[in-house]
């Protein structure tokens, strides 16, 4: 069978990439779904640490981590057509000014 | 070589791949969709961890409902391709030796501290669907009811913030 460091390491390769894509990209739709992957990331060392040690545990916060990402999400999209209503523009940088 | 590892090792490609086409497409939409493969490619992770719930719930949610979202805007907001403003010259470089600052942390720590080199056993156990579905949802609602019932708030007040942030000013 695979040991777990195998999981680890491209649960860390993917966070890295998403970490990357954050910092690299400037349209704020593309930094939000690399902070989806950061999180799918973070999910995936959790299910796998789960099945290490044998305890449900890390499914049960895997389930909330999706929860609170969709919440994050669909905020976060909402905030964009806002943005995008007001300034006519979603580049990020753009949004340098607290009044609209 | 036994089929699981060639199945790992195909996924693993698969999904670290897909994350690069994110990076470096230009249009959003194509990014979308190496998203959504990658979310498909880890969900078949979850199935070979012997978690078929998280797995399902990875495809619907984040797959399904979240990609549709993410695809509905950028349709909406017709923001497939940002004209290209000027980048900071440093921006990139110094983004990509961070980035490989952060992956040599991560190694360190899995290669050195934390060795574990211990093979996940038992695959009988894995495809023991039921009793592992069984068994998280008798602890979502014993152990973790109050979280359990604290996300329904969490996800109550995201849909109202979301219905008055995006409500037109009539006044």
């Amino acid at each position: 069978m695979i040991p777990l460091t195998y999981y680890l390491v491209i649960s860390a390769i993917l966070f890295a990439l998403g970490a990357l894509g954050v910092l690299i990209r400037r349209n704020p739709l593309i930094i939000f779904m690399s902070v989806e992957l950061m999180l799918n990331a973070a999910n995936l060392a959790f299910v796998a640490f789960s099945r290490a040690f044998n305890v449900l545990n890390g499914q049960i916060f895997v389930f909330f981590v999706m929860t609170v990402s969709a919440a994050e999400v669909a905020v976060g999209l909402a905030l964009i057509v806002v943005i995008f209503r007001t300034k006519h523009s979603i580049d990020v940088d753009l949004m340098s000014s607290l009044k609209g | 070589m036994d089929l699981t590892l060639i199945l790992f090792i195909v996924l693993a490609i698969t999904a670290i791949a897909t994350a690069i086409g994110l990076l470096v497409s230009r249009n959003a939409v194509y990014a979308a969709l190496f998203l959504v493969l990658n979310f498909a490619t880890v969900a078949v992770f979850y199935l070979l961890l012997g978690a078929p719930f998280i797995a399902m719930a990875q495809v619907t949610v984040y797959a399904g409902a979240i990609m549709v979202l993410f695809l509905f805007v950028i349709m909406l907001l017709g923001a497939e391709k940002l004209p290209k403003g000027q980048a900071l010259p440093w921006q990139r470089p110094l983004a990509i030796v961070l980035t490989v600052v952060l992956l040599a942390e991560a190694g360190i720590l899995l290669f050195q501290r934390l060795s574990i080199t211990t093979a996940l056993s038992n695959p009988e156990a894995a495809l023991n669907t039921e009793g592992a579905v069984r068994g998280l949802g008798a602890m979502l609602f014993s152990q973790y009811l109050l979280p359990f019932e604290v996300t329904s708030v969490l996800l109550l007040v995201a849909m109202i913030g979301v219905i008055v942030l995006t409500k037109e000013n009539k006044a």
